[in-house]
């Protein structure tokens, strides 16, 4: 990911909004459209590449609030990059505070603003000097993260595997982690409850591999860990979620190829190289799974899917297995394994899948 | 004479199954009852059946003269001696300046005193004006004015007397250099007559200890003064004398009224034209608006001599062919003499009558208040931002010519915003304070979609915000739903008049209220200009390190485009 510093682009932003109404004209922003409608598909580099489609913003009698927010936002931006500092999404509310009328009323407003500042300048917020509030997710394995100490700067090795029955924790900025590490593959899971029963009964070690707990839909900073540490030890990624539409639509798919709302900076935030290990449709009628109807809500997700996501548009199989997925009317979540004993999953469900990783789903 | 208008009061006689049969001298014979009581000869019944005295039917009924309760009764005999002091003025071309003044004699007990500088009534008369149920000037006639029926004052005096026991007092001079007379009057009420208690020359000689009154005598050049005692009980507020002087004032710019209530305030209502209202006109009734009743009763006291003259004289609209044309369809000699017509012969006439297509009744008989004075009235007691009025052309309902006026007052922050609208109704010129709901105006108010003009309204109510809405109908004759004349019959053509002035008074209102919404939104626009622009210059100092000098362009720069740009929007 480039590290090139944001301050000089800020700067020229703002020279153009100057000049502009220096020349007596309504200065305007180019905000690109983040939506999955203008994402493109790229295969060989496997993520969501943003199209070119962009609202512009004048400066009007109507738009001069946001405006003033969004260059004001600009600056605390530069100030926090110049004098090497960060501030949350919610620090950054209550800054605005100070800003007397301009001021935010809600969260949601500065969190709006932030995005499209980001979406700007085609950046990742870290690089603005904003961190989310949320955790990157949990790491145990056979892993050493090498990083340093934030206030001496002394180089730090954690070794993930000795975190007993409880785990590293991903950090908001993983640019300049290095890794070294043995294992044969990632383990992505999508549940807690699935990463403490593996961790607690050694799988990692069974299995010689790092297993990572997503809790939900992946934070950019958990795909960018999980990036970056596949990139450079070349090794696989096998993602383990729940096999219904929000599993596989929203967790994996952003997962692998990123969304359509940080469509600017997907090329950094994804993991081209995941694979599917399950559970996939077939995997219910498989291993006997018991099963909870789809919902509405399910079923509207899986249509929307086949109909507008460029990435299961473009792959053949995922749409099949969604349509068969759709058809039976059920969906199985992970811990669905339970039901053939406790640890079904460790000495059956996962040695049988890992041994045959060309059958996964892309 | 009193024993024609029996007939009206008979009418109502039907419903109250104790009271006795009319007289059998009536004009218009009346039905026997349907089932003879067994028990009874005709002979027995005879002997039970007298005339009613007008004045033991007001005892039984003084609901109906809006006698009902103490205080309905004060406003009652203040609203009767105004109309007619205000009529009397009118008909005299004389600018009203009317006195009224209540006190307390005790908690259930008034004395009104109600002064005007009208034209004065000869001596003769004022007993049986004051002292006579039903005796009067305007029941005869198609005239627009307060009173209609002759019943009014002295039905107050009758109240004051049955009450209180104290007779009418009425003072009176018909001019500077005429004597005055003050006259205490009694109603005879078996015999519906007047009785004089004392007559007095008035000469400025009022016992020495009465100052105030030895004052008015001497400043008595004309007008008449009525004074009651009654039992009443006063209420401050809209419907109470307070609301009815105050609404009586908006109505007539032109009168000046000074109103002493109860506690000794004063207040003055000034006049705001000082010309009076066009004198209406009087007119003779419109055939269609005759029912077959009337009809009899007109032939059996017409001066004419046939039948075809009766119909070209006693009517409007009638000329002679018509009126002969009226007699052949009916199948009726136009030389026969209008007395002789039997029942038959009569009803033949009046289908005629419908059936012939007559000229519609002059209009401009009527006296408007007109929308200038209408708004001047308003103004004057109502504070608010935006005023509209109209008034509209006469129409026609059953036969009588009407019109319609409204005004609206809206805004100000001196209104209530969050309740109903404030509905102040008029007829001829006298606010109708009582039975708002069954009155045909309030109908139309609510029937009025009122949001199309920017204004809340929950459904079958009255609009809400701040908002006071006046309507006024003129009339030769108003129908009113009783004699207590508090409200207007719903008569679809006065309904449909009343809802055109009402969208007219509207749609002025909303075009303010477009207009304020979009002043607002413009100021809005004007303000953000105002408050966010110090924040983009603020930004860019911070993001280019720009001197203050260079910000404070940069921000007049932006103001001023900005600014351009919203006014050719």
């Amino acid at each position: 990911m480039s590290e090139a510093n944001v301050v000089p682009k800020i700067k020229k932003e703002a020279k153009a909004v100057e000049e502009s109404i220096l020349k007596r004209k309504k200065p305007s922003l180019k905000f690109p459209i983040r939506s999955l409608a203008n994402v493109r598909y790229l295969e060989k580099e496997g993520y969501f590449e943003i199209r070119g489609r962009k609202k512009e913003r004048t400066l009007t009698v109507n738009t001069v609030k946001t405006f003033a927010q969004t260059l004001r936002m600009m600056a605390l931006s530069k100030t926090l990059v110049e004098t090497d500092d960060i501030a949350t999404k919610r620090e950054a509310y209550y800054v605005s505070k100070n800003w007397d009328e301009a001021r935010f009323l809600e969260q949601t407003e500065s969190d709006t603003v932030m995005d499209d500042v980001e979406a700007l300048f085609e950046v990742n917020r870290e690089q603005l000097g904003f961190v989310p509030e949320e955790k990157g997710g949990d790491v145990a394995g056979n892993l050493i993260v090498i990083d340093k100490d934030p206030n001496t700067g002394k180089t730090i090795r954690i070794d993930c595997t000795k975190f007993g029955s409880g785990a590293y924790s991903i950090p908001i900025s993983v640019e300049d982690l290095k890794f070294e590490t043995k294992a044969k593959f990632i383990l992505v899971i999508e549940t807690a409850g699935m990463f403490q029963r593996l961790v607690k009964h050694g799988y990692w070690k069974k299995a010689n591999c790092i297993l990572v707990s997503m809790g939900g839909v992946p934070t950019r900073a958990c795909r960018r860990f999980i990036r970056r540490l596949a990139d450079l030890q070349k090794i696989p990624v096998y993602v383990f979620v729940d096999g219904d539409p929000y599993g596989i639509s929203n967790i994996y798919r952003t997962f692998k190829v990123g969304s359509g709302n940080a469509a600017h900076i997907n090329e950094f935030f994804c993991v081209p190289q995941a694979r599917f290990l399950g559970i996939t449709p077939q995997d219910i009628i498989d291993y006997k799974l018991p099963t909870h109807p789809l919902k509405e809500v399910d079923v509207k997700r899986a249509k929307d899917a086949l109909k507008n996501d460029p990435f299961f548009l473009h792959h053949k199989e995922w749409a099949k297995a969604i349509e068969h997925l759709v058809s039976m009317g059920v969906r199985a979540e992970q811990q669905a394994l339970a039901a053939h004993g406790l640890n079904y999953v460790i000495e059956k469900y996962l040695p049988q899948k890992i041994a045959h990783p060309e059958k996964f789903l892309p | 004479m009193a024993k024609r208008q029996l007939k009206l009061i008979a009418r109502k006689q039907k419903t109250d199954r104790s009271a006795k049969k009319a007289a059998p001298n009536e004009a218009i014979p009346l039905k026997k009852p349907a089932k003879p009581i067994v028990r009874l000869t005709a002979t027995d019944l005879a002997a039970r059946q007298r005339e009613i005295s007008v004045s033991e039917f007001f005892t039984k009924n003084r609901h109906l003269l809006g006698f009902d309760s103490p205080a309905k009764a004060l406003l009652t005999t203040v609203k009767e001696a105004v109309d007619n002091g205000l009529d009397a003025c009118e008909e005299a071309g004389i600018l009203p300046d009317l006195v009224i003044v209540i006190s307390e004699i005790s908690e259930t007990r008034y004395k009104v005193v109600v002064q005007d500088n009208g034209p004065g009534i000869v001596k003769a008369q004022i007993p049986r004006v004051f002292g006579q149920l039903l005796y009067g000037s305007k029941f005869h006639r198609l005239r627009q004015s307060r009173g209609q029926q002759g019943i009014g004052i002295s039905a107050a005096g009758m109240y004051g007397q049955l009450t209180t026991g104290r007779p009418i007092k009425i003072a009176s001079r018909t001019g500077l250099n005429k004597p005055g007379h003050e006259f205490e009057i009694q109603i005879d009420t078996k015999r519906n007559q007047p009785v004089v208690v004392s007559d007095r020359e008035l000469d400025g000689k009022a016992p020495a200890a009465d100052k105030e009154k030895r004052a008015v005598e001497r400043a008595f050049e004309h007008g008449t003064r009525v004074e009651l005692e009654i039992e009443a009980t006063y209420k401050k507020g809209r419907h109470s004398v307070d609301g009815y002087v105050e609404q009586t004032s908006i109505a007539n710019p032109h009168a000046k009224i000074t109103y002493v209530d109860p506690g000794g305030e004063r207040h003055e209502y000034d006049r705001v034209a000082t010309e009076l209202p066009k004198a209406p006109l009087e007119i003779k009734p419109h055939p269609h608006g005759v029912e077959l009743g009337i009809l009899l009763k007109m032939l059996h006291e017409t001066k004419a001599r046939n039948i075809a003259s009766f119909l070209h004289n006693d009517f409007s609209r009638v000329s002679a062919p018509v009126a002969e044309e009226i007699a052949r369809a009916a199948g009726v000699s136009p030389g026969m003499t209008p007395g002789k017509a039997a029942r038959e012969q009569a009803e033949a006439l009046y289908n005629a009558i419908q059936a012939t297509k007559l000229m519609a009744p002059q209009s401009n008989v009527l006296s408007p208040i007109g929308d200038e004075l209408l708004l001047e009235g308003l103004k004057k007691q109502v504070t608010a931002d935006f005023y509209a009025s109209t008034s509209r052309s006469p129409a026609v309902y059953r036969g009588n010519p009407f019109l319609v006026e409204a005004a609206l007052a809206y805004g100000g922050g001196h209104l209530p915003a969050d309740e109903l609208s404030t509905l102040i109704r008029f007829a001829n010129r006298v606010p109708l304070l009582y039975q708002q709901s069954a009155c045909a105006i309030t109908k139309s108010v609510i029937q009025t979609t009122w949001k199309t003009y920017g204004i809340q309204q929950s459904r079958s109510a009255l609009p809400t915000g701040p908002l006071v809405i006046m309507v006024h109908i003129a009339s030769v004759w108003v129908p009113f739903t009783s004699e207590s004349k508090e409200a207007v019959a719903s008569y679809p053509e006065i309904m449909k008049e009343i809802r055109l002035a009402l969208q007219d008074v509207g749609r002025k209102l909303g075009l303010y209220i477009r207009r304020g919404l979009r002043e607002a939104d413009a100021e809005k626009k004007r303000s953000y200009i105002e408050k966010y622009i110090p924040h983009i210059g603020i930004a860019l100092q911070e993001i280019l390190g720009i001197d203050d000098k260079r910000k404070e362009k940069v921000c007049a720069t932006l103001k001023d485009t900005l600014e351009r740009s919203r006014k050719n929007e």
